[in-house]
């Protein structure tokens, strides 16, 4: 077994933890380690940026704004989680076995295809990357984050008197 | 000037939250004056009657890939219209101040989302841009919170999401076998021998179907437009779902798959089976904003059919009736919010004879409503036999047909809406209705007006789409 194999199994067992818990934070947890396992998969076929944004972005950020937002959120009674966390399992389980089913089966299938990856240049430069090459990408996203935050008031922020 | 449609509503964001709370109510209009900018700016410059080419030096300053050309004039006069429209109807449809201001920042931020979507030539910044206006559209929808907005805003974000994986999948299969993204690129491997080009294109277009609400992934649609509040609605129906769904089409269409056979192929069958679907749809609903949900839907499908006819009437055709459909979808839901305004209802079992008390909204809904059925001389028809002779001119004529009975159908369902609504005798329960207020009656009336004189200069407006050439 590779050090590839154990990654992608542990990607794959944390991406089920954060699709199959109904406590919000646990989920933010196991959707961090997820993202962290796949940073260091793109590490390891050596995408190093993409690995570092990933960790920081997706590991880091995200999951800091993700535990921001659950702690505006009211908690309800944990036998409410047991029941809905039971009733999940018996609904979705067979989309994580099909899901990983599929994905053994395709590691198998030879693609008669070939395709080589591209040979990395000076857009292999992060600084060239986003300031001369996606900055248009980095406006968008700055303004996703944007989004995000109007939505956050939007969805948690209790009206006061003055605002209206 | 490109960038600076980019630019200046986003400085006018960061003024609008600049603001002090007591002078929030400003940033309504800070946004709608970003808009009425836009609209008179990118209406004068096929006129010829204005010269950005002093902004040239800041253009190349700033340096973001972005481009406008005839297609990107047709969205972003869209977008500015419906904005405007959306933005006025804010006024009587949300309550409180709290309200309109965040209202009037989300329209800003979809805004730079269109119009960047508008001007990008490349798929990763085309995906984007489609995100940016998402996530203020799920915001939108579930603005003033309630069961239904949340599960309007849930089964759009899920069913974007979706989207997304398909997207940036298809993304990821280019940066392989071609190693770079931009419309020249994707044009390029697509022209090179094997599957997965293709196999790309097919995921990326899956999630521009869904982003659109083109069948079978169209039950997102009337859920989210009936349970946003009415500007929203506005907004959604006018432009948002067009511009991120088949705006990208029509550019992808018009850039990488002028020629392809099998891309035309499947944007005559989608196209067929969401007109029809829709319009059947439409035909059974009972609630107003609903039926025109479904009809957006069904509109839709006309606009992806014409994109299957030939490559360049096809894409004049479409783009013809995207702008229609933009200007009179908006003004149906400004008159549907108009209604609920007045009874509190969209439901039609509990309306007739509004006709009477409400003449204005009465006559404006009649005007978009046979536009979009496709009556001469109004702005649909035009725009409908363009698409019909678009796909004479390839021999599809089984498609042309369907095109032209399902109009039948459009015109059996605005002509059942009218009916319920503004004929008849007026329920007792309705004695103390009045006509809707200016800040609802001038949008709908200019909305209206454009789609009048659209039909009657119709031979200008084609030679200015046909002139641009792109």
């Amino acid at each position: 077994m590779t050090l590839m194999t154990i990654l992608l199994v542990l990607l794959v067992l944390a991406a089920l933890w954060a699709s199959m818990t109904t406590l919000l934070l646990r989920a933010t947890i196991a959707l961090a380690l997820a993202s962290a396992m796949l940073a260091v998969v793109m590490y390891t076929l050596g995408a190093t940026i993409a690995a570092v944004l990933e960790l920081s972005v997706c590991a880091g950020l995200i999951s800091v704004v993700f535990v921001s937002v659950i702690s505006l959120t009211q908690r309800k009674p944990f036998k409410d989680y047991v029941v809905r966390r039971a009733s999940r399992l018996t609904r979705f389980w067979p989309l994580p076995v099909v899901l990983v089913a599929a994905g053994v089966a395709l590691s198998f299938v030879h693609s008669p295809v070939q395709v080589a990856l591209p040979v990395p240049g000076a857009e292999g430069d992060v600084r060239v990357v986003l300031w001369n090459l996606r900055q248009l990408d980095l406006f968008g996203q700055i303004l996703i984050l944007l989004a995000g935050v109007i939505g956050v008031l939007v969805l948690f922020k209790r009206e006061s008197k003055d605002d209206n | 000037m490109s960038h600076l449609l980019l630019l200046v509503p986003f400085a006018a964001l960061i003024l609008a939250n600049l603001l002090p709370r007591s002078a929030r109510p400003a940033a309504t209009w800070i946004a709608f004056g970003v808009l009425a900018l836009q609209t008179v700016a990118v209406v004068l410059q096929p006129l010829g009657l204005t010269d950005w080419s002093a902004l040239d030096p800041v253009d190349a300053a700033i340096g973001l890939h972005v481009s406008m050309d005839n297609l990107s004039i047709l969205l972003l006069l869209s977008a500015g219209l419906a904005g405007m429209a959306s933005l006025m109807a804010a006024g009587p449809g949300l309550k409180t101040g709290r309200e309109r201001f965040l209202f009037a920042n989300l329209v800003l931020v979809a805004l730079i989302g269109i119009n960047g979507i508008s001007m990008v030539r490349d798929l990763f910044s085309l995906y984007v841009f489609i995100e940016v206006t998402a996530v203020a559209t799920f915001i939108l929808v579930a603005i003033r919170h309630g069961t239904d907005a949340f599960e309007g805003a849930w089964k759009y974000v899920v069913l974007s999401a979706v989207a997304s994986v398909l997207m940036l999948s298809s993304i990821a299969l280019y940066v392989l076998v071609e190693g770079g993204v931009s419309l020249a690129a994707v044009t390029h491997a697509l022209a090179s021998p094997g599957p997965i080009p293709w196999i790309a294109a097919a995921l990326f277009l899956c999630g521009l179907f869904i982003k659109g609400g083109l069948v079978p992934f169209h039950g997102w649609l009337a859920d989210a437009y009936s349970a946003a509040p009415a500007p929203a609605s506005v907004f959604m129906a006018g432009i948002v779902t067009k511009a991120s769904g088949v705006f990208a089409l029509m550019r992808l269409a018009q850039s990488v798959f002028a020629d392809a056979l099998p891309a035309r192929w499947i944007f005559l069958v989608v196209g067929a089976v969401t007109l029809v679907v829709g319009a059947f749809l439409a035909l059974t609903q009972t609630d107003m904003k609903r039926m025109l949900a479904y009809s957006s839907v069904s509109q839709i499908g006309y606009i992806v059919l014409a994109l299957g006819g030939s490559p360049q009437l096809g894409i004049v055709a479409a783009a013809l009736h995207f702008f229609n459909h933009a200007v009179s979808k908006s003004q149906l839901f400004a008159n549907a919010e108009a209604i609920e305004e007045q009874l509190g209802t969209v439901s039609m079992d509990r309306m007739g004879g509004l006709g009477s008390r409400m003449p204005v909204t009465a006559g404006t809904s009649a005007v978009a409503s046979l536009s979009i059925a496709g009556l001469p001389p109004l702005a649909g028809f035009w725009s409908k036999l363009l698409i019909v002779i678009a796909l004479w001119q390839v021999g599809q004529y089984a498609f042309a047909a369907i095109a032209i009975l399902t109009s039948l159908v459009t015109l059996g369902y605005f002509l059942s809406l009218q009916r319920r609504v503004f004929f008849g005798t007026p329920l007792p329960e309705w004695a103390s209705v009045r006509e809707a207020g200016g800040r609802l009656l001038v949008p709908a009336l200019a909305l209206s007006l454009i789609t009048v004189a659209i039909g009657l200069g119709f031979p200008l407006v084609l030679s200015m789409l046909l002139g641009g050439g792109q």
